[in-house]
């Protein structure tokens, strides 16, 4: 340590009488928070007024559906990129355009993390965080969601979709 | 008959005891909530009015545990001791005047002993005893450690306490508490006559509580629990409602020495038969001690925890001397006059 650095030793203020006596601040500290009182509350009154979350947000995985079918081709690489390991997808044939279809799809909810790695990943943007945030379970079983609970339409999805296009 | 009217007067008094001290659980935290831009609990009934319901019950169904190599006999004892003194200090607090019932004159006080305040003093000092013995019947070095400065901090704030007493003694010339409660009549609360005294006891009473800003022995993030760490179930339910009794018990007491008890001035001048004046007067007691309790609450979420040599000095430097400061001159403004 050089000895030409000198640092400037700061003396604590002494207190003022007033302030000796703490009772004058003990006051004003009393004015404070009692005028909080008379200011607005930020509760959410939880399952009377829900949260509705903006387009941004990453909610559970869901399917996307257009004109009555799914648009996912059963590729697989959603299943491979979850880093929780959380989907499962078996794809077969089938006579519509695109040719491939997912027979079985299952994602694991309680594996699942929410991450949005399947939605970047999807080439076919057909599976995208929804703003659904509730879910509750009272079987493990209960847990692993099919083709049924994941399809949702498109029409649904449009501010996410929405999203998607503007900041992908 | 006088054996029937006296347990009247104590299950009346220790069953309001309980239940105001129940609900003051509820108002701390809602008040705590208001002021802190939320809403406290309001969903257990309407505005949360059952919540203390659930608390109780929550407490007595969880399972008592108690470290092996703890004294049992003594951890089980000490919330005991607690919870009994601070609803036995309860016992000389003067809640109303005379009421004519049953065609007696029945006295609105438990028991009027003879050395009124100081069996209230010398309940606080057993009272430390509780804290004491559960800190170190845990078997546990945080409680321990805030057992010790508990109690270190209780019996330095005792002296405080008592030395500010004497001022309202030689002003009332008695140690009764009724007979304090009478002389304090019309303008002469001894808030106005003693405002020294007042604030060394009410600072005093802060500490002997153990209410914030003199929480130090139960502070979170300093000891973990302090002294009830090693408690569950219902004795820690029983920590919890004797801190509590012990904050109403403590209103009680400020109101009886300070605020003028139950006396309510101007009363008599509206010509209201006896029954009504005494009722009067039983809610204007009810109603200082509410006021004194909601202060409690309100400078508990206002001023900072002390640390622990500031408390001592604070204790011993300066309220101390502060209150022998009062005792001398009260004495000379009564020599005076």
């Amino acid at each position: 340590m050089s000895s030409e650095h000198h640092l400037p030793i700061i003396h604590a203020k002494d207190l003022s009488i007033w302030d000796k006596i703490y009772i004058p601040q003990i006051v004003h500290g009393l004015f404070l928070t009692l005028s909080q009182v008379f200011r607005p509350k930020f509760t959410r009154q939880y399952p009377e007024e829900r949260w509705d979350p903006p387009a941004s947000f990453r909610g559970r995985p869901v399917l996307v559906e257009e004109k009555g079918v799914e648009r996912c081709v059963a590729c697989g690489l959603c299943a491979r990129v979850c880093p929780a390991l959380a989907i499962e997808v078996q794809g077969s044939e089938t006579e519509l355009w695109k040719e491939r279809y997912p027979v079985k799809f299952e994602i694991n909810m309680l594996r699942c993390i929410f991450c949005g790695f399947c939605e970047e990943v999807c080439p076919e943007e057909a599976i995208v965080m929804s703003n659904e945030y509730e879910l509750t379970f009272t079987h493990q079983e209960d847990a692993v969601f099919g083709k049924e609970k994941l399809l949702t339409s498109a029409q649904t999805l449009a501010p996410r979709l929405e999203y998607l296009r503007k900041n992908r | 008959m006088e054996t029937i009217i006296s347990c009247g007067k104590v299950v009346l008094v220790l069953g309001v005891l309980l239940g105001v001290v129940a609900y003051v659980v509820l108002v701390e935290r809602r008040v705590a909530a208001a002021i802190q831009n939320r809403i406290g609990p309001n969903r257990v009934g309407w505005q949360g009015l059952l919540q203390p319901l659930a608390d109780v019950v929550k407490l007595v169904m969880k399972e008592d545990i108690v470290p092996n190599p703890a004294d049992r006999f003594v951890h089980d004892l000490a919330p005991i001791i607690s919870i009994v003194i601070a609803m036995t200090t309860f016992a000389v607090v003067p809640f109303g005047d005379h009421i004519a019932l049953f065609g007696r004159d029945i006295k609105l006080q438990i028991a009027d002993v003879n050395i009124g305040i100081l069996f209230i003093l010398a309940l606080t000092s057993v009272g430390v005893y509780g804290i004491t013995l559960s800190g170190w019947s845990s078997n546990n070095k945080y409680s321990l450690l805030g057992g010790m400065r508990s109690s270190a901090q209780m019996i330095s704030y005792e002296l405080a306490m008592g030395l500010s007493v004497i001022g309202v003694v030689m002003i009332a010339g008695s140690l009764q508490l009724d007979r304090i409660v009478a002389a304090q009549e019309g303008w002469r609360w001894n808030i106005v006559l003693q405002p020294l005294g007042f604030v060394t006891f009410v600072v005093a009473a802060f500490a002997e509580t153990n209410r914030l800003p003199f929480d130090l022995p139960e502070a979170e993030p300093e000891l973990v629990g302090g002294y009830h760490t090693e408690y569950s179930g219902l004795k820690f339910g029983l920590f919890f409602l004797a801190e509590y009794a012990n904050m109403v018990t403590s209103s009680a007491i400020i109101t009886t020495l300070y605020l003028g008890g139950w006396q309510l001035p101007f009363v008599h001048a509206f010509g209201f038969s006896p029954i009504v004046v005494s009722l009067l007067q039983v809610g204007a007691f009810c109603l200082k001690v509410a006021l004194l309790i909601l202060f409690f609450i309100v400078i508990r979420w206002t001023i900072p925890r002390f640390r622990y040599d500031q408390l001592m000095n604070l204790g011993w430097k300066v309220m101390l001397p502060v209150s022998l400061l009062n005792v001398f001159l009260t004495g000379i403004v009564l020599l005076a006059s």
